[in-house]
């Protein structure tokens, strides 16, 4: 039982680790591309560390994600609450709902920098705009999904619509409002790294065009990449903690 | 011939009679719209329910009882005919009414003393936690105030739901199938605590329900209703003193009389 767990563990150690090799042996097949190799790559993110610049652009790029993130979650929550629960309102807002949600938050890159120049609050434009409408579109989702019976219990106890909002409405939600959140910081940490490519420069999106620019340092491309996976992972791995502890609490994970 | 029939039992034909209740059903009848079409479900029901009494609606499923008590709470807009509660039009839900749903209705995000707490919000801290506590006692959940409605059973969750309706001192309650969802054992357990409560606090209680024995067993009154639509068929007086003792002649003789009324035999 206990070989079986470490095995098991060791499996996807192995696969990345033979990935590793075809991609060593790849390159070294190919010795006039400019791709570079794993080596090379970890000889650029160790580059990277000595001049404190890599934990500069994790910072800024991280700030830029946490305020356009919260900024989302702070307009699309109540706001999704009140559309969810007014259909009528509902019905006057879908439409446009539905036009703009097609569009690529880079797609909105030129007028961010129109209204807010290069740095970063074009940036926090962007990712805010690249998580509002998923946001939203979840909130209103879940809110619909609330059984019956709480709203109409919520009602009997006398409770007025604001009131039966924060107090019915929002904590119902919360289970599926996680797992939008976590899809919708997903989003953000992708819409932060194209929008560093253009609109700022710092940040880990900018170190990859920088890389590039400044002589074609490949390495330090794909080192960048491999920090940007880094980084996201962690994120997610941060929300789906909050996610357990609060299902855990509720037992909404009993029930699925 | 049904109208006869109800009021004979309920006394609507004397003003005065039905100026003394507490619950007023008046000519009520509901209709849905159902892809164009019009399904009657309820048709001019008339009923008149005295302050403290434990009234069973019964019938098969889909006649409509459940569809009656939430217009009587106010959930639902009666077609034509209104509902009044001591002499005033019920126009929506209200906190001297309280609903009991299945124990489907206890919210998950709340401890056993939250939920029974959830409707004292213009209490004081200390008031508040004593009425609680109260009810916790009543309902036998001490030890699970800070318990979670996930890590109940089913008919401790009803209790909940029982307690978060009483806390808020409510004239009426409606239950709608309560102990529906439960074992029969807990079931029975449940009938004979929610008349020990009703005992102690002496609340109107209209309490739907498709089981003959149960209807018996705890009303005063049961009100049969026939499906398609909703009518009143009869009102039965249950003239039996609590506790009641279910294989007595008179009991047996009730639960029997309610089965043939409905048509059923009463062989299987």
């Amino acid at each position: 039982m206990n070989t079986l767990r470490s095995l098991e563990w060791l499996r996807p150690v192995l696969f990345l680790l033979a990935l590793l090799v075809a991609w060593q042996l790849a390159v070294f097949l190919h010795p006039h591309q400019l791709m570079p190799g794993p080596w090379k790559t970890a000889h650029g993110i160790a580059d990277l560390f000595p001049h404190g610049l890599i934990a500069r652009y994790v910072v800024a790029s991280v700030f830029r994600v946490t305020w356009g993130f919260f900024l989302a979650v702070l307009v699309a929550i109540p706001l999704g609450l009140v559309i969810g629960w007014c259909q009528r309102f509902e019905l006057a807002v879908n439409p446009i709902l539905q036009i703009l949600r097609p569009i690529s938050p880079l797609a909105w890159i030129p007028i961010a920098i129109l209204w807010f120049g290069v740095g970063d609050m074009a940036a926090i434009f962007l990712i805010f705009i690249g998580c509002f409408l998923p946001l939203l579109l979840a909130v209103i989702d879940a809110v619909r999904a609330v059984p019956a019976v709480y709203i109409n219990a919520g009602r009997n106890f006398g409770l007025k619509p604001v009131a039966l909002m924060r107090r019915v409405l929002y904590p119902a939600i919360v289970p599926r409002l996680m797992t939008g959140l976590r899809i919708t910081l997903g989003i953000a940490w992708l819409v932060v790294v194209a929008a560093e490519m253009i609109a700022v420069n710092s940040g880990l999106g900018f170190l990859i065009v920088d890389a590039r620019n400044a002589g074609n340092r490949y390495d330090l491309v794909v080192a960048g990449m491999v920090i940007i996976g880094v980084v996201g992972l962690l994120l997610d791995y941060g929300v789906r903690s909050l996610e357990r502890t609060s299902s855990l609490r509720w037992g909404f994970e009993e029930k699925r | 011939m049904i109208r006869a029939s109800a009021d004979s039992f309920t006394g609507d034909a004397m003003p005065r009679a039905s100026a003394a209740g507490k619950l007023r059903v008046e000519n009520l009848g509901v209709a849905f719209q159902r892809e164009g079409a019009t399904l009657p479900v309820l048709d001019d029901v008339n009923l008149s329910v005295r302050d403290g009494e434990f009234v069973c609606l019964l019938g098969p499923s889909g006649c409509g009882k459940s569809t009656l008590l939430n217009a009587m709470a106010g959930f639902l807009q009666p077609t034509s005919g209104q509902v009044l509660v001591d002499g005033e039009v019920v126009r929506g839900p209200d906190p001297r009414r309280i609903f009991v749903f299945q124990e489907r209705g206890v919210f998950p995000w709340l401890t056993v003393a939250g939920n029974i707490g959830f409707g004292l919000g213009k209490l004081s801290r200390e008031e508040r936690a004593k009425r609680v506590q109260h009810y916790v006692q009543m309902v036998g959940l001490q030890g699970f105030e800070k318990s979670y409605p996930h890590e109940l059973s089913g008919g401790m969750k009803q209790r909940v739901e029982v307690a978060r309706a009483l806390a808020v001192n409510p004239d009426v309650l409606f239950l709608d199938e309560p102990f529906g969802a439960l074992d029969s054992i807990t079931r029975m357990v449940m009938r004979s605590e929610l008349l020990r409560i009703w005992e102690a606090e002496r609340k109107t209680i209209l309490f739907v329900t498709h089981d003959i024995d149960e209807a018996v067993q705890l009303a005063d009154r049961v009100v049969v209703i026939s499906a398609r639509p909703g009518r009143i068929q009869q009102i039965v007086d249950v003239d039996l003193q609590h506790p009641r003792d279910i294989s007595s002649p008179r009991y047996l003789k009730l639960r029997d009389g309610i089965l043939s009324q409905i048509g059923l035999a009463h062989r299987i």
